[in-house]
């Protein structure tokens, strides 16, 4: 076991991708020499060249239209998109052709195309570098949208995710991208005990579960911590993938617990939440001791740094939501 | 008549003028100069197949048997003279219209129409012809030839001095695709990398209802110009020249040499789709302006003129289009509808639990209204 970031474990598993398929490349902004803005390629432009770590144009339409073009042409890019309020220049070719190719070509054509997003807040930063559009790509038929909450996850997931035949949207939670943790860098991604679309049991718990991926893990961990000082156990499941969503383990747990309250950064309306409130109810109505609660963000745009950690579904309003579906 | 539909000969490559008459150019004509007799005609009749099948889509769309068709009358010359430019290993990237280009591939044309009659998104292989899926949001295909040469640079299959090895790629866009974000960036992408991709912009004057001088205040092929990539104009309806100035073009590229945008020249004689009115925004005085200077009738002339056809391979040649058509008639109304079950087919390359759940509560649904002898023995 080795201790490494998040960053840093998704730079091992980046580096990993590169070294056992020389049809993998990485492309985007200031990947390069730079390492990225937040240096998750950093050292990888030296090892493996400008042909496989490639700086592109400031164009991120171009970016995945000419990825979807190395694709077709037999390569694994993986994009990066520097920021998540930076990704809608990419939409349309997103939406339009990356996630529909393999559908509209009757499966002749696969493009394992992997976006890179650093995404979510509380970082300090100024507009469109905070924001949480994963429910528009989960809405997409056709594209993977996954995320992973800890430095063992970015290293395996990331590969898993390079490997995928279907293009992924590989949401990283910025915010902990510092946060470190115990990584096995001889882990096989391919014999990973969950794939790459399946939740995880983050903790074992029985009064109520917390749905949480990316950011909001950690927050749910803190809340369970917290809530089991009080006497009250709270089973908190990564979903690791929002398209798949692994409806089947969050339902398991559901069913034991009585209990759901799913938490993200994005706003609560139209969001995950909703989706899963739903899948959730329909699936588990006669098991609900309360409604399923959804805590996220409001329908604003991402507010002011002074104000992101009122606005950010932090311990206390995840809390909150605990203490109102055990009061039922 | 507005004025930006006429022919703006500045700088205009041609080689073969509209009444028939060949025209010399220093840098142009060498590169014709060993197409035959049987080259000739072979151009000829790929325009006339590309026009029989174009007439008889549109006829099928009329009766109902598409849900829309988009004509590519009037474009033959462009589209034949580029297409036959290309090497077999060079990869083409189509817009919508390019049915002569296909025709040129070597692919059976009534693979479109499948598309065309809302059977399938693309029905062809594009392997089987390095002829890619018609892309029909304008301007998208761009970027992917540009990613796809990007490709054939790591590939090693560009300016190797092997002109049998060395490959570029083709993407066919109209006047209308060049106001695109995309267009530019593949522009920004090609020069940065000098990837070998030729940018074919087929500029037929009108992106449904909207003038050129909608898109553009300046002549479309300067675009190229501000991006560092040589750029020209060629009269898109002299299907000479477009071989001429595409092979030119192509030979750059695979060479090494980098991109190319070309502007041709032409005219969309039809209207945009089935769907479109033209007589709401053209006058019939434009139209016939164009008519005169089809792209089919002027290599007529040349053909007749220089011996290269007699009125024996003529009435041979409208025999082959008679009877293509009636195959084409035929094959299309013998297209079977696809299975229902179909849609949920090729979402993803591998299992995906929410569409494979919803593919087995949708078959379930649907055994609910069968009756009840069909029924029997299904679980």
């Amino acid at each position: 076991m080795t201790t490494l970031t998040l960053a840093g474990a998704i730079n091992a598993g980046l580096r990993r991708a590169l070294e056992s398929d020389p049809k993998v490349l990485l492309m985007g902004e200031d990947i390069g020499a730079l390492g990225g803005v937040f240096r998750v390629t950093d050292g990888l432009h030296r090892d493996f060249g400008g042909d496989r770590v490639v700086d592109t144009p400031l164009a991120e339409s171009g970016i995945v239209g000419t990825a979807i073009g190395l694709a077709l042409r037999g390569y694994r890019p993986v994009c990066e998109i520097q920021f998540d309020g930076f990704i809608f220049p990419a939409f349309d070719q997103i939406t339009t052709q990356l996630a529909r190719m393999h559908y509209r070509s009757q499966g002749l054509i696969n493009l394992p195309v992997v976006i890179r997003v650093p995404y979510g807040g509380g970082i300090g930063a100024i507009e469109h570098h905070s924001e949480s559009p994963e429910a528009l790509f989960a809405h997409t038929p056709g594209l993977r949208v996954v995320s992973p909450a800890t430095p063992a996850d970015g290293f395996l997931m990331i590969q898993q995710a390079i490997t995928s035949p279907d293009p992924v949207l590989f949401f990283e939670p910025k915010g902990r991208y510092w946060d470190k943790g115990e990584v096995d860098l001889d882990a096989d991604p391919a014999e990973a005990p969950e794939g790459l679309g399946v939740a995880r049991i983050a903790r074992s718990g029985t009064d109520l579960t917390i749905a949480a991926y990316g950011p909001t893990v950690a927050t749910a961990l803190k809340a369970a911590e917290a809530a089991a000082a009080e006497g009250t156990s709270i089973e908190v499941v990564d979903l690791r993938s929002l398209s798949p969503l692994d409806t089947a383990t969050l339902a398991a747990s559901v069913r034991r617990t009585g209990r759901c309250v799913v938490v993200h950064e994005a706003p609560v309306f139209f969001g995950a939440g909703a989706e899963i409130a739903a899948r959730i109810t329909e699936a588990c109505f006669f098991e609900l001791e309360a409604p399923v609660l959804r805590v996220g963000g409001f329908h604003i745009p991402y507010p002011v740094s002074k104000l992101e950690h009122e606005y950010l579904p932090g311990l206390d309003r995840v809390l909150d939501a605990v203490d109102r579906a055990m009061a039922h | 008549m507005s004025q930006q539909a006429q022919i703006d000969d500045t700088d205009l490559v041609q080689l073969l003028t509209p009444t028939g008459q060949r025209v010399d150019h220093p840098d142009y004509t060498p590169r014709i100069a060993h197409l035959d007799a049987a080259a000739l005609r072979g151009m000829y009749r790929d325009m006339v197949m590309t026009r029989r099948f174009d007439s008889e889509a549109t006829a099928l769309q009329r009766q109902g048997e598409l849900g829309l068709w988009a004509q590519s009358l009037g474009q033959e010359g462009a589209q034949v003279g580029s297409g036959r430019a290309a090497a077999p290993r060079d990869m083409i990237f189509p817009a919508y219209r390019e049915h002569g280009v296909a025709f040129t591939r070597g692919l059976e044309l009534t693979k479109i129409l499948r598309q065309f009659r809302g059977i399938d998104h693309g029905g062809w292989d594009p392997k089987d012809h390095n002829f890619h899926l018609y892309t029909l949001v304008v301007g998208s295909h761009t970027l992917h030839a540009t990613g796809y040469a990007m490709g054939l640079q790591r590939d090693g299959v560009v300016g190797t001095g092997d002109p049998d090895r060395d490959t570029a790629t083709m993407v066919y866009f109209g006047d209308g695709a060049t106001s695109q974000g995309d267009t530019s960036e593949a522009l920004v992408f090609a020069a940065v990398n000098n990837a070998p991709v030729v940018f074919f912009c087929q500029n037929n004057q009108w992106a449904i209802s909207e003038p050129t001088s909608r898109q553009s205040r300046v002549p479309l092929y300067h675009r190229g110009s501000g991006f560092g990539i040589p750029s020209l104009r060629v009269d898109g309806n002299d299907v000479l020249a477009c071989y001429a100035v595409t092979s030119e073009a192509l030979e750059r590229a695979r060479s090494g040499g980098g991109p190319t945008f070309i502007e041709a020249y032409t005219y969309r004689m039809g209207a945009h789709t089935t769907s479109d009115d033209p007589t709401r925004y053209r006058s019939a005085a434009e139209e016939q302006y164009w008519r005169d200077r089809d792209p089919i009738e002027r290599l007529r002339v040349l053909l007749v003129a220089e011996d290269a056809a007699d009125d024996a391979w003529f009435a041979e040649l409208d025999a082959e289009a008679a009877a293509y058509g009636e195959h084409i008639r035929s094959t299309v109304r013998a297209f079977e509808r696809p299975a229902t079950m179909s849609m949920f087919s090729d979402v993803y390359a591998g299992p995906h639990a929410i569409v494979d759940d919803e593919r087995a509560w949708f078959e379930a649904y649907q055994r609910t209204f069968a009756d009840t002898s069909a029924t029997t023995g299904v679980h």
